[in-house]
């Protein structure tokens, strides 16, 4: 028994070696959901207030851009806006309220964010007490940012579109085509769209947008540009390389969309076997 | 143990952690080369350093790295690995005449080619595992192995030029 023992205390680096990378494979595993607990990352309350310090520091230097930037988007706004006054003398057809009413959007500061791993996560500085919960989808006025992974009460972590598990449902518009856009870990300022048949025609140029399907995104929010088609090397599907719109580089404001509707379509979909990515 | 030198340990543990986050996180390179220059903290605790408490600290370092780069146990699982073999490594690396019982295995101490011979193996270690775990699932080979390479040449040099700014060489003999 006391060799035992003695040979356990003689090996008691190693045990201590294999109980902490235990735990750390633990950590990686448990967090690697999509959706997780939000406890040990960025976005818990420690973390996130020397984020929040840190960040108001950085801010300045970046006024400039994020002030031109809102601008743009206030002036397409004020056009959109022009789209739904009543014209004078036409009939009107008023919009079922239900439908006006399934989309609520809000809107986050970015206080920490990274683009060169291959699982990149952002950080804002509004959580559950602010509104926003998980599945939430992120954009900003440049396009489609991310989705929410997890919230605590002040801070929210947001898986960011440049992490290669996140798929996101979009369309081509010019040939209503539908995909899922993938980040593929190399470029970030490129993904590739998957899923799209051969017999496609696909210009370079084409703009990819939102599809609407998947209940987090409205339809229509910007994704990328057609860069590059090749045809794939096994599939039957194209290989198609496009350029995100948002840059994640230097994103400092962002909005968030919540479907109103979406338990009761995640439902829908669930009682019918259908899997909704 | 002295408290003047846990007082050290404690107070470097607080900066590399702070410089990790707060600046050398945005330094990145060309997209591929990272500065994770916390690993020099475990490289410098003093040669007789117990392998156990410096795998504890290690796992404090990973974790609390982890928190702010949203890479939960990617760093801890690599930095205590390092922690592991670093007191065999420095064992194998033993000089004739054997280390000073405090010594901290710095270059200024210990020359530069030592110094090259004793981290360099240690920051591969480090980052092989790093991104290895950070890009399980995807089939990216070539990038990874750049990121590997340019990042442990880049920890290198900052390492050195750390050292000789912020580290002192040892008096007496």
């Amino acid at each position: 028994m006391q060799r035992i023992l003695l040979f356990l205390f003689r090996v008691r680096a190693f045990l201590l070696f294999l109980f902490l990378e235990g735990i750390a494979i633990w950590l990686i595993v448990s967090y690697n959901s999509q959706q997780g607990s939000a406890f040990f990352n960025s976005s818990n309350q420690l973390s996130g207030s020397v984020l929040t310090a840190q960040n108001n520091v950085v801010e300045y230097f970046s006024l400039a851009s994020v002030n031109r930037n809102l601008v743009e988007k206030n002036a397409e706004l004020l056009a959109e806006l022009e789209k739904y006054q009543k014209p004078a003398d036409s009939v009107f057809i008023e919009l079922d309220s239900l439908l006006l009413h399934s989309f609520q959007f809000k809107g986050a500061k970015v206080i920490n964010n990274s683009i060169n791993l291959s699982q990149n996560f952002i950080t804002l500085n509004k959580g559950s007490n602010h509104g926003i919960r998980e599945g939430m989808g992120v954009f900003n006025e440049e396009g489609v940012v991310g989705r929410v992974k997890g919230v605590t009460k002040n801070f929210a972590s947001v898986i960011s579109i440049l992490h290669t598990d996140l798929l996101i449902s979009s369309k081509i518009t010019s040939s209503e085509v539908f995909g899922s856009t993938k980040w593929d870990g190399k470029n970030p300022k490129q993904a590739k769209l998957l899923y799209v048949p051969r017999h496609v025609t696909i210009e370079v140029g084409d703009e990819v947008v939102t599809s609407g399907y998947n209940a987090v995104f409205p339809e229509g929010i910007s994704i990328g540009h057609v860069l590059e088609v090749k045809q794939g090397t096994d599939t039957n599907y194209l290989d198609i390389t496009i350029e995100l719109t948002a840059d994640l580089s230097r994103i400092s404001y962002v909005y968030l969309v919540e479907n109103n509707q979406e338990e009761e379509l995640d439902e829908l979909y669930q009682s019918n076997g259908i899997s909704n990515e | 143990m002295s408290s003047r030198r846990v007082f050290l340990l404690v107070v470097g543990f607080v900066l590399y952690l702070i410089i990790q986050v707060m600046l050398l996180k945005n330094l990145v390179l060309f997209g591929t080369a990272f500065c994770f220059l916390y690993v020099l903290y475990i490289l410098l605790l003093p040669v007789d350093f117990k392998t156990v408490p410096a795998m504890l600290i290690a796992f404090a370092l990973g974790l609390g790295v982890d928190l702010f780069y949203d890479t939960l146990g990617i760093h801890t699982a690599s930095i205590v690995a390092l922690a592991f073999v670093r007191a065999g490594w420095l064992k194998i690396l033993t000089p004739t005449g054997g280390y000073d019982d405090d010594l901290q295995p710095s270059m200024l101490n210990m020359g530069f080619g030592w110094f090259l011979t004793y981290s360099l193996p240690l920051f591969l270690l480090h980052h092989l595992l790093f991104f290895y775990i950070e890009n399980l699932g995807t089939n990216l080979f070539l990038p990874v192995v750049q990121k590997i390479v340019y990042s442990t040449i880049f920890v290198f040099i900052m390492s050195i030029i750390a050292q000789l700014l912020f580290y002192r060489r040892r008096r007496g003999i």
